[in-house]
């Protein structure tokens, strides 16, 4: 749970603080010289985040971060017979090495999300207030006035289907390479990319279905 | 005792071997030996069950393991000792923990006897002042050393040994092969090893499978290995012997 979690904290915060942030810019490019109140634009960053940005951008950050991680870990074991060592001593290798895993990913990556999405509405504050694009007391205003419990369970359902997506398909993978380094690394790949497309997938079936 | 029946085992189209028969007695030696990618490894992984037949059965003690739930299989494979090819120590721990890894799992030890014991088993490997040393910071023969302190740890009826003295150097695979035959002596397991290394069959054997086109081509003892007249037999044996004299 350290490995998915804690340590994946610093990069979440990166990321979630610089999309916020940038989007704040960007949206307030875009609805410059309307008659759109300032605030529209907190309203806007802090729903996206919340519903779609915050989730989608830190599983796909996470996929490569922590679904590398995995597959290469678990590729490196088994090509080098320490789960069939495993085995062999009577330790269930799925249920010592797989199971934990995906439970850490699914716990991990919800409080993950919660992360992400604090830390890119204080980089949309932050950047309003240093671009002039609107000051904070209006971002807060416009987060206030469109926030719905519901988007936040939402998110939240997102990151542990993502967390669940991420770390059994970057488990499998990892446990069945093969044909030593170059096996690992090509496991490592499909991981990280089949990770990518599924959460991508995942994410359209949840908002089909939830939305 | 263990009995392989009519074991037969190929990878989608390939036929790896068919119909391998062997008995192998309590106490006893056996080396399977053979060409690279005859299936030594592959038949040896049928014996603790890490791989299924196609077809044929292993029983050990009378039980065929492939009939067996899996509690009843861990049960079986705890009374086996593996070591593996490139020893298959954990990386994330000591070498330390690697011997003490099953002791902590399937004993309800005391930290101190956890301790006496990995120290004990390291003495029996000539290790004993590895301390916690990374598995990294270990060479090939301490490495197998280790892999092989793990494998005793449980005290096992049976010891497989996968390729142990593979890309050791002379002076450290007599070591290993002093340190099979110490273990057959004095822990009186029934051993198995696999290797095309044929100075480790004549100091380490008892009796002598030679599997080779996709079959258990010979099975003897080493005597009868010496006078075999079987043509793919003796060409293996004396390739080995031509490695040797080229050598001097």
């Amino acid at each position: 749970m350290i490995k998915t979690g804690y340590d994946s904290l610093p990069i979440i915060i990166l990321a979630g603080f610089f999309t916020g942030a940038v989007m704040t810019v960007q949206t307030s490019y875009q609805l410059l010289g309307g008659f759109i109140p300032s605030s529209t634009i907190g309203a806007i960053v802090s729903q996206s985040l919340l519903i779609e940005l915050a989730a989608v951008i830190s599983a796909l950050v996470l996929a490569g971060r922590v679904g590398a991680r995995i597959a290469t870990e678990l590729g490196t074991m088994a090509v080098s017979e320490q789960i069939d060592a495993l085995e062999s001593m009577g330790f269930n290798s799925v249920t010592f090495l797989v199971i934990p895993r995906i439970c850490a990913g699914m716990l991990m990556f919800p409080i993950i999300y919660v992360a992400a999405a604090t830390a890119g509405i204080g980089g949309g504050i932050l950047s309003g207030l240093v671009t002039g694009a609107l000051p904070p007391a209006d971002f807060l205003l416009g987060a206030r006035q469109v926030f719905f419990p519901w988007d936040v369970t939402f998110g939240l359902i997102k990151a542990f289907v993502f967390g669940y997506v991420i770390t059994s398909i970057s488990c499998f993978k990892g446990y069945y390479a093969k044909g030593g380094a170059e096996g690992v690394g090509k496991a490592t790949t499909q991981a990280t990319v089949l990770s990518c497309i599924y959460v991508l997938l995942a994410d359209l079936i949840l908002a089909i279905i939830l939305l | 005792m263990i009995e392989i029946k009519n074991l037969t085992k190929s990878f989608g189209n390939i036929l790896i071997w068919e119909n391998v028969n062997l008995n192998i007695e309590d106490g006893e030696t056996l080396a399977i030996i053979g060409k690279s990618g005859s299936g030594k490894s592959v038949l040896m992984k049928h014996i603790n069950a890490l791989m299924n037949p196609n077809q044929g059965e292993v029983r050990i003690d009378g039980e065929n393991i492939f009939g067996m739930s899996y509690a009843e299989l861990r049960n079986i494979r705890q009374r086996f000792g593996v070591l593996f090819q490139g020893a298959a120590l954990f990386d994330s721990i000591s070498a330390f923990e690697n011997v003490a890894f099953p002791l902590r799992y399937f004993t309800d030890y005391s930290e101190s006897k956890i301790r006496k014991r990995v120290l004990e088993c390291l003495e029996q490997v000539n290790l004993g002042a590895i301390g916690d040393k990374s598995t990294a910071a270990l060479s090939g023969g301490m490495r197998k050393r280790v892999g092989l302190a793990r494998a005793i740890v449980l005290r096992p009826d049976y010891i497989l040994y996968d390729e142990p003295t593979s890309g050791l150097d002379p002076e450290t695979s007599n070591e290993i092969n002093d340190l099979i035959e110490l273990m057959a002596n004095e822990l009186d397991v029934l051993s198995i090893v696999v290797t095309h290394d044929m100075h480790s069959v004549l100091r380490v054997a008892d009796k002598v499978a030679f599997i080779d086109e996709q079959k258990l081509s010979w099975y003897g003892t080493i005597e009868e290995m010496e006078a075999s007249s079987h043509q793919n037999l003796n060409k293996f044996i004396r390739a080995s012997e031509y490695q040797i004299s080229q050598m001097r």
